[in-house]
């Protein structure tokens, strides 16, 4: 489904350049859940940002659904964006003068579906996360687990293949953290393609596979089951696929 | 994206911030309700006058001595000859299409009635000078028609000089005297009020021989002369102004019609209208400038929540469309908000001036609906597209 080769993503930040990401090449099937793992600054939301077409590598070709959309105009991103992929995010971005229906519903004013047919898929997406009776209820009358709930039946509403999920759980205590990736686990079992970034180890052990970024470079691959703590997984590696000194350690 | 779809999602977020919102509508209602008040002031203004002159009678020529051309010679033309009696009777005799003439002199002298005594304007006129100026009697007769040199001491009042004179009296029939001169009351004057700037019930109408010796004139004020048709109004003012250079061997009157005197004070006034409408359509650009000011606190307030749209797949042009939206509902509700603001100002001061037939005319109306709208999207453009160019990444991290 993702096909990353050679892709590399410089900022300038006062004047200095700095790279997020350097020469990633990785593949995700379809229907695999991967968890993006790495301490803070190390380009892991960078990536998950290109992978979700919301930004552009400098270079490097970018393959999604068998389409080459690395170079495409903004224009076509967000069509991309509006039909095969769904975001969830930290701070659950949810429009706080709208009701959870309404924010649930949102995605499909924008792309001009129906309203009779909006209704019916808005009621169907606040079931699937166990809000029916929440639709009402504005974002500061629910409770962050339910907040990222509805941020989820928003990010499903238009039907993506591909989710995806920036420290979903950050925000969140652990039962409630639990839930969403229950929630999540439970699309991915129905084949939709999942990609997960966090620093959480008890988020990445749940995936398939799990890539570790430090300081923009890929140091290590592994399966879910293999994480353990995170001290050494962003330790560096003794065989680095990009001859780049890596400092970073721990957390963040 | 449906039309529909679109107002509710700009009006939700105008609703958000009411009182934010209010305040630019304020902005904008103020410039909308200055239009349509300054400018309903104006147009009654010109109303005003036309009725003015509408009152008077239509179909009228007004003779006056002298040539409004400017000559170069000092002295030669400034010196007119004089407009006289006989000219007035040459022209009733020698234009059929003129229906009525009505010479006219004027001047101010003392009225006394025993001991009560007070100033008033004295016009010597003759009995068509009824008609032309559309007065109408209250009681006894007005001058009669008969000889134009055949001067009699007979008067006709004006309402307030009767009533200040004859206090419960009944004033026809008695004697007044006027300058030094008896005459006998033969009529009262309808009240009229002031019309085109003369007071009717201040006046004193005697015929015309009579006040010339009275007032010590030899020659005429003006002609009134009332044309059968508006058709021939154009012809006789030619025929008019031929006699006069037959008569005087020089054309050295100006005839005024009606309709162009006017016209032209239509015309001072209708531009003085649009004038004081363009003065108070700039507190619109100001108005434009305030929603310009809330607009850009929204995109910067709503920096995340656009990063979201952008997220789930809307297009920068959506964006825009929906701040632009967003900015035309402030300025359009805000000019609905002035208009109705304007009327009521405009009802009110109808109501303490009930003279003046003040209404903002068609064109203000929309035109400050239309300025409101065009200054609403124009100043809305701005922070629409500064919404719309937004990074989608950086505004979703923003705080």
């Amino acid at each position: 489904m993702i096909r990353l080769e050679g892709i590399s993503r410089t900022y300038q930040l006062g004047g200095q350049p700095v790279h997020a990401l350097v020469d990633i090449h990785e593949e995700i099937r379809t229907g695999e859940h991967v968890a993006i793992m790495g301490p803070s600054g190390s380009g892991k939301s960078t990536l998950l940002y290109i992978i979700g077409c919301m930004d552009r590598p400098d270079s490097g070709s970018y393959w999604l659904d068998g389409r080459e959309v690395g170079r495409l105009g903004d224009e076509e991103l967000t069509a991309v964006r509006r039909d095969l992929i769904g975001f969830v995010f930290q701070s659950f971005h949810l429009v706080p003068r709208l009701t959870a229906a309404e924010n649930v519903e949102l995605p499909m004013v924008f792309a001009a579906v129906p309203r009779a047919e909006r209704r019916e898929r808005v009621a169907r997406a606040l079931a699937s996360v166990g809000l029916a009776d929440r639709a009402d209820h504005r974002p500061d009358q629910l409770s962050g687990g339910e907040r990222q709930r509805v941020a989820l039946a928003r990010a499903m509403v238009m039907g993506p293949r591909l989710l995806l999920a920036d420290e979903p759980t950050g925000n969140l205590d652990t039962t409630s953290g639990r839930q969403i990736l229950d929630l999540l686990e439970r699309r991915n079992d129905e084949g939709m393609t999942l990609v997960v970034v966090t620093h959480d180890p008890t988020v990445a052990k749940r995936a398939d596979r799990v890539i570790v970024l430090v300081d923009g470079h890929v140091v290590r691959r592994l399966p879910g089951s293999e994480v353990a703590g995170t001290a050494d997984l962003f330790a560096a590696d003794p065989h680095p696929p990009a001859p780049s000194p890596v400092t970073g350690r721990g957390g963040g | 994206m449906r039309a529909s779809d679109l107002f509710r999602f700009a009006s939700r977020s105008l609703g958000g911030h009411r009182l934010r919102t209010a305040l630019s509508l304020v902005g904008m209602a103020i410039g909308v309700a200055a239009v349509v008040a300054l400018t309903a002031l104006g147009e009654g203004a010109r109303r005003y006058v036309v009725e003015q002159f509408a009152s008077i009678g239509t179909n009228l020529l007004i003779v006056v001595p002298g040539r409004t051309e400017t000559t170069g010679i000092p002295g030669l033309g400034a010196a007119p000859n004089d407009i006289t009696l006989q000219d007035s009777e040459a022209l009733a005799r020698q234009i059929p299409e003129a229906e009525k003439v009505a010479p006219v002199v004027v001047g101010t002298e003392s009225v006394a009635h025993g001991a009560r005594r007070r100033q008033a304007a004295v016009i010597g006129s003759t009995s068509d000078f009824l008609e032309v100026r559309k007065l109408e009697m209250a009681r006894g007769e007005f001058l009669p028609s008969e000889d134009l040199l055949r001067g009699r001491p007979v008067a006709v009042l004006g309402d307030r000089v009767a009533r200040e004179l004859f206090p419960g009296e009944e004033p026809v029939g008695q004697v007044v005297r006027i300058g030094g001169w008896r005459m006998r009351v033969i009529g009262v004057l309808t009240q009229k009020g002031v019309q085109l700037g003369a007071d009717i019930d201040d006046m004193v109408v005697v015929p015309v021989v009579t006040a010339m010796k009275l007032l010590d004139r030899r020659s005429l004020f003006r002609i009134f002369i009332q044309v059968r048709a508006t058709a021939d109004l154009e012809r006789t003012k030619a025929k008019v102004i031929r006699l006069f250079a037959e008569r005087h061997d020089e054309e050295d009157v100006t005839v005024l019609t009606q309709d162009a005197v006017v016209a032209t004070f239509s015309q001072i006034l209708g531009a003085l209208t649009l004038a004081v409408g363009a003065i108070a359509a700039i507190s619109l650009t100001v108005a434009g400038i305030g929603i310009m000011n809330v607009m850009l606190v929204s995109v910067s307030e709503r920096t995340r929540e656009i990063g979201l749209l952008r997220a789930v797949g809307v297009g920068r042009r959506q964006v825009l469309t929906v701040f632009l939206t967003e900015a035309a509902l402030l300025s359009a509700a805000g000019g609905l908000i002035g208009l109705a603001a304007g009327w009521l100002a405009v009802r009110i001061l109808v109501r303490i001036f009930p003279a003046l037939p003040a209404s903002p005319p068609a064109w203000a109306i929309a035109a400050a609906l239309g300025l409101s709208l065009g200054v609403g999207v124009l100043f809305g453009l701005l922070p629409a597209r500064r919404a719309a160019r937004l990074d989608p990444v950086l505004a979703l991290a923003s705080r």
